[in-house]
């Protein structure tokens, strides 16, 4: 496809719902969490990979009977998991949706008009 | 009892309910988007099961299990990889490609640039990824089949490695995206409960102590505690302590950028609903792999050593139908016979649900970006004549992965399935992300980054020990294994950001710039996002 034809498919209301201050808080809040939040369990995974080669002693103390912190640390890897999981899921019904559902409405009627 | 008439008798009963299933959704098959998308209107809930049934693929089941179960807690690595790699397909991914795409993953590339290069680009890389993963799967339906005959014959497996693909084919042709999705539901239920049968058992076993059952798989590993700590598999020098993280780089970024995982996220009607199965498919998946820990663990600890022997490529596959034989009561007592029968029907059930659903992706996308978008891309193509091509492509792509299941069975499949991760990551994950974050990405950085990810991680995967110089290459009596480590991510994966960083800086694109603002908006909001078809 040329840059004509792409640009012939371009439907104005996206630039007007674009300039939005809505749209501009949506994509704040969005931005806002997923990144720090991805920086976060990415470091997090990569600690816990880390120590697994180059920490061979920390990672085989044993904590109670058999259990030593690298089975530990590795169950916390599905804990942290699921608890992010948990929390975006809370935050995004919270404060994503209803934004997202309100430019998407003003999205129809535009384009109905 | 007799095993291999019970085995038998399971194995053609899930044969026959899927292809019942497939039946069934073929009539309600009308359209290209029942066809590929299943009319995007499954709920969040069916879809979070039929991820897992796409994801918990034999590779875990039985690699995982059986990487555990010789090589102790290295083994654990895939699972944590694995899981934790699903933040990235819900925080970053799953939702924005449900409102900017259609299909296929080159759909939201194509969104906002020049059609031919992406979509040939894209659809190249869905199909080298889905035929890698493809490969794992069969290797692995062969050597479960051959063990529950209870002979050792190369016949055995290839017969089995071309029924499997037969059916595979089946599936997608007949039944496409709603069959393959019924079939990969059944799948999930079925491993789920069939797992934990057998974790109860094992743990029953240990009084539900999980500390006994960690002793007594070390003891009986003849490693002791070096079992139980990281290292064993790869800590022996800085080469493999270099591989290990390389993995476990390409296990957390190559699942957001899977075909067959992508375009799970368009069956579904609303962006919400994408999140909700990617929130289903974490907790899934999650007490999944937690019970593949007791598994490995389990089969270390109650198998006879010589049946778990990590020399034997094959046999490590089978750590968990043999532990469900061992806690059913042994090898020739009734309670085993129905154990073993029973995980290796799950197995297998497994087995077609997964390579259902990477031959619908791969042939998905030669239909509908190579063929519709490039090939046909100044004609009108009718709907029938897309899904006419869709299923043929799924003929071929079905063939060509038995032609090459047959030389690739003396791989481990957790490791064939680590290199799909790691094509995956290199290749499809930094066009996915430009494309939704970086206003500024362009044509020419696509394809240079999707190109570009996918032959450093093929060329590096040609130049390992995988493929030559050890006893346990693809072709040991040769050597031209000029790169160390058996892994590529950790260099294929940084090539492929950074070529998509220098092509898009080294060339315009104004249109594509502009497109940006259309595709943010919608996929943010879902503003103009594709519809559910309402029959």
């Amino acid at each position: 496809m040329t840059d004509q034809e792409q640009a012939a498919r371009h439907d104005p209301i996206y630039d007007r719902l674009h300039a939005t201050p809505e749209f501009a808080e949506l994509r704040r809040r969005y931005r806002g969490f997923v990144f720090p939040a991805t920086v976060a369990f990415l470091a997090w995974y990569l600690l816990y990979v880390i120590l697994s080669t180059w920490a061979g002693d920390f990672m085989s103390t044993k904590l109670w009977g058999n259990i030593n912190v690298a089975l530990v640390f590795g169950l916390l890897q599905f804990v942290t998991t699921f608890g992010l999981a948990w929390m975006y899921a809370r935050f995004s019904a919270a404060k994503l949706d209803p934004l997202a559902r309100q430019l998407e409405a003003e999205y129809r009627k535009g384009d109905d008009a | 009892m007799d095993t291999q008439l019970l085995t038998t008798f399971l194995f053609l009963t899930v044969v026959a309910l899927t292809i019942g299933i497939t039946f069934w959704a073929s009539r309600q098959t009308k359209t290209a988007a029942d066809f590929y998308s299943g009319g995007r209107s499954f709920s969040g809930f069916q879809n979070g099961l039929a991820i897992g049934g796409d994801y918990m693929s034999a590779a875990s089941f039985l690699g995982i299990s059986g990487a555990i179960a010789v090589y102790g807690y290295d083994g654990f690595l895939y699972s944590i990889g694995f899981l934790v790699a699903w933040l990235v397909a819900l925080l970053l991914v799953a939702e924005m490609l449900r409102n900017a795409g259609r299909y296929t993953m080159a759909d939201q590339l194509a969104f906002r640039m020049s059609q031919r290069p992406v979509r040939t680009a894209a659809s190249v890389s869905t199909v080298v990824v889905s035929i890698f993963y493809l490969l794992a799967q069969m290797v692995g339906a062969g050597s479960l089949v051959a063990l529950l005959l209870g002979v050792d014959s190369q016949a055995i497996k290839n017969i089995t490695i071309i029924g499997v693909g037969a059916l595979m084919i089946f599936y997608v042709v007949v039944g496409g995206m709603k069959g393959t999705t019924y079939v990969q539901i059944v799948k999930a239920v079925l491993l789920m409960i069939g797992s934990a049968l057998i974790v109860v058992l094992v743990l029953a076993e240990f009084n539900f102590n999980l500390s006994d059952l960690l002793g007594a798989a070390a003891d009986n590993s003849g490693k002791g505690e070096a079992f139980l700590q990281p290292g064993l598999q790869y800590g022996a020098s800085l080469t493999s302590q270099i591989d290990f993280l390389s993995l476990g780089l390409a296990l957390v970024l190559g699942t957001a950028g899977l075909p067959h995982i992508l375009i799970r996220f368009y069956t579904v009607p609303t962006a919400q609903d994408a999140r909700k199965s990617v929130l289903w498919a974490i907790g899934l998946i999650g007490a999944f792999y937690l019970m593949t820990l007791v598994l490995g663990f389990g089969a270390a600890a109650m198998l006879d050593r010589d049946q778990v022997d990590p020399l034997e490529g094959g046999n490590q596959n089978l750590a968990s139908p043999l532990l469900a034989e061992a806690v059913g009561g042994g090898e020739g007592s009734t309670g085993g016979a129905i154990l073993l029968a029973l995980i290796a029907a799950v197995a297998f059930a497994t087995i077609l649900a997964v390579v259902a659903g990477l031959t619908l992706a791969s042939s998905s996308s030669v239909a509908h970006d190579l063929y519709k978008g490039v090939i046909k891309k100044d004609e009108p193509v009718s709907e029938h004549d897309e899904v006419r091509v869709a299923r043929i492509a799924a003929f071929v792509i079905g063939a060509v992965a038995i032609a090459l299941s047959i030389p690739a069975q003396r791989l481990n499949i957790a490791f064939l399935v680590a290199l799909a991760f790691a094509v995956a990551a290199s290749a499809n994950l930094p066009a996915i992300i430009y494309n939704m974050f970086w206003r500024r990405f362009n044509t020419r950085g696509a394809t240079w980054s999707i190109y570009g990810g996918l032959i450093a991680a093929v060329g590096l995967v040609f130049f390992s020990p995988v493929m030559s110089s050890l006893p346990t290459s693809l072709f040991p009596d040769s050597d031209w294994a000029i790169f160390p480590l058996n892994n590529p991510g950790i260099i294929s994966i940084p090539i492929g950001f950074l070529l998509g960083y220098l092509g898009t800086i080294s060339s315009r694109e104004p249109a594509a710039e502009d497109r940006f603002t259309e595709l943010e908006v919608r996929a943010l909001t879902g503003a103009g996002a594709e519809q559910a078809v309402k029959h």
